[in-house]
């Protein structure tokens, strides 16, 4: 009833060609910000942040940029995590070895590196696609997880091959609470979703989604793939290595190469998946839905076993977790295999219209 | 009319172009001259497709020359030929399929947009104001091609009819010197032909647009274009003015056999 575009003219151009353009969406989305910024620091307590949130909040950042690639550009990776490792001990690098380097600056050039990086591992996508281009970027995943753990300087030299961040340091503001955390990750997070949503639909964005959908019309009106699709490795692998920098150095603290193994860049994979290809809101989604419904089931299905009476185990809990888990994302694939954020954009399609059918 | 047929903007000399063993083009030569609509027809496979990808460098030729405003033209790729001004529109529409039709039209003018990644990651100055210039441009040629009502619409969920209009804006938005269409009337009922010739028509008209076309109905063809060129298996059989050309026996030929 309320979710109505009735009576919002644009008499501009750049009315017409907002975030959001109508003015609801724009409320609601504002509104949740909000809540995040100045509600939520007052209701969760330090489990909340440490498990769920900050958490939730990295790993869709990494799932943003994935998604840029993925959903995007239509180039399928499974070197994310790698991206991750990269972002984050180029900008463990930059922190100790340059004196005085602030700590966000470290962070966005540990970013940087990734993107390089990214470019570095994207120039076979000039030439192969689908399913090769996947094992070729799986090559940057084993070169990376070998290089962290075999080069002694990327990790200083430490001893046990495992690396730790004294203290985060903004501009004289210590972070160490689990709020203060929270609200460093939310910010940046915000504020790349902000520049993930502005590249997506400026002309770089169109070029890639033009390069997804019909790569030889693309380059028939003049887009040239090499840029279109390293650049789309650079802005992905940049967004990936800042959320892999904020994964060690906030999340984690100390971290060793196993943090960002495959696994990782396969659970980015289904979380851009789950989420919604091609949707910055369905990246926040898929990696919701990561995160959240395994620690939601460990929960659950114990409360759910006593009020029948059974007693399950930790084991059978982490087992039927698993299996749960797995067919979950079966069923939703099938049911909807454009993710999440397909289900949210026809539920305000619906909403729109309501309470008639058409 | 108030166009005048100019100098030859591009020439086609003896292109000959294989697949291995299997020759699509044969010693090819024809010109095209500016503002003018020039036909190329033939029976399937006679090579009309191929030549289209030749000349927006899809395909490379192993033999032969191509002058383009006189001045020869090496061996390119497609998005180079797409910056000298030849734009096209496919057989069997390849438009971006998750976009809007305001979208598809807009990435047709990406060679026009200069702005840097930052800018437009900020949505900034100069970045914001390039993407409001030419959605006006864009507003301009959806109002052309009257599909107002559509521009919002994901292209994957539009009738046949009004994508290959869309596939026409999206070559349009390019500002083209020459336009290639490949078959934009196949598989169209009567109106939407009439409605197709006359956007083409208005475009050579309007614009001055060199038009380069492919089409099977003999009916369109016959009457809005300035010349004629005849594929058949990969040679050139025929070359003129409409009515010469039907005139031509070997024409004839190709079409209906060599019994009639």
């Amino acid at each position: 009833m309320f979710y109505r575009e009735n009576g919002q003219f644009k008499t501009t151009y750049a009315a017409d060609q907002q975030i959001f353009t109508i003015a609801q969406d724009k409320w609601f989305v504002l509104g949740v910000i909000a809540f995040a910024f100045l509600v939520v620091p007052m209701l969760a307590d330090e489990y909340m942040f440490r498990a769920i949130l900050i958490p939730f909040l990295i790993l869709s950042l990494a799932a943003l940029g994935v998604n840029l690639l993925v959903g995007y550009c239509g180039q399928i990776t499974l070197g994310a995590g790698a991206f991750m490792a990269v972002g984050a001990y180029a900008a463990y690098n930059f922190l100790i070895r340059i004196d005085g380097m602030p700590l966000i600056a470290a962070l966005l050039l540990g970013g940087l590196v990734s993107a390089g990086m990214g470019i570095l591992f994207g120039i076979p996508s000039l030439r192969v696609r689908g399913l090769y281009l996947a094992v070729a970027t799986l090559a940057a995943q084993f070169f990376c997880d070998w290089a962290f753990l075999r080069i002694k300087w990327f990790t200083n030299d430490s001893a046990s091959g495992s690396v730790s961040i004294s203290e985060l340091n903004v501009f004289g503001w210590i972070i160490d609470s689990p709020t203060e955390k929270y609200l460093f990750c939310l910010a940046f997070i915000v504020l790349f979703a902000i520049i993930g949503k502005n590249l997506t639909r400026a002309t770089i964005g169109r070029q890639w989604m033009a390069i997804r959908d019909m790569d030889v019309a693309a380059e028939v009106i003049g887009i040239r793939p090499m840029y279109a699709k390293l650049s789309a490795f650079a802005v992905s692998s940049f967004f990936v290595g800042v959320a892999g920098a904020l994964w060690g150095f906030v999340h984690l603290g100390s971290w060793e190469p196993a943090a960002f193994s495959v696994d990782r860049s396969f659970q980015l994979l289904f979380m851009v998946i789950i989420g919604g290809l091609g949707s910055i809101l369905g990246s926040f989604f898929g990696a919701a839905f990561i995160v959240v419904l395994p620690i939601f089931l460990n929960q659950f299905l114990p409360a759910l076993g006593s009020l029948f009476g059974i007693a399950i185990s930790t084991a059978a809990v982490s087992h039927a977790e698993l299996i749960i888990f797995g067919s979950l994302i079966v069923f939703f694939l099938i049911v909807e295999p454009h993710g999440l954020a397909r289900l949210w954009a026809i539920a305000k399609e619906k909403l729109r219209l309501w309470p008639f059918p058409h | 009319m108030s166009r005048q047929i100019g100098d030859v903007i591009l020439d086609l000399q003896s292109i000959s172009l294989r697949f291995g063993g299997v020759k699509a083009l044969t010693d090819i030569s024809f010109d095209i001259r500016e503002h003018e609509v020039r036909a190329i027809i033939g029976p399937n496979g006679a090579g009309k497709s191929s030549m289209l990808n030749v000349i927006n460098g899809v395909y490379h030729p192993q033999d032969g020359k191509i002058l383009y405003r006189g001045v020869e033209r090496k061996k390119m790729e497609p998005h180079m030929a797409a910056s000298t001004g030849i734009a096209r529109t496919f057989q069997n529409i390849a438009l971006f399929k998750g976009m809007s039709v305001l979208d598809n039209i807009m990435t047709g003018r990406t060679l026009k947009m200069k702005s840097n990644l930052l800018l437009q990651a900020l949505w900034f100055g100069p970045a914001q104001k390039e993407e409001l210039e030419h959605r006006r441009k864009v507003e301009e040629i959806i109002d052309f091609l009257e599909i107002q009502h559509i521009r919002k619409t994901p292209v994957g969920r539009l009738p046949y009819g009004l994508q290959k209009r869309v596939d026409l804006g999206r070559a349009l938005a390019m500002e083209p010197q020459i336009l290639l269409l490949d078959e934009p009337m196949a598989g169209m009922n009567v109106e939407e032909k009439q409605d197709m010739c006359r956007f083409i028509l208005d475009v050579n008209d309007q614009f001055g647009t060199t038009i380069v076309l492919i089409e099977h109905d003999m009916g369109v063809v016959m009457d809005i274009s300035d010349r004629v060129v005849v594929l058949d298996y990969g040679k050139k059989i025929g070359d003129g003015l409409p009515d010469e050309v039907r005139a031509n026996p070997e024409v004839i030929k190709a079409y209906l056999g060599a019994g009639h």
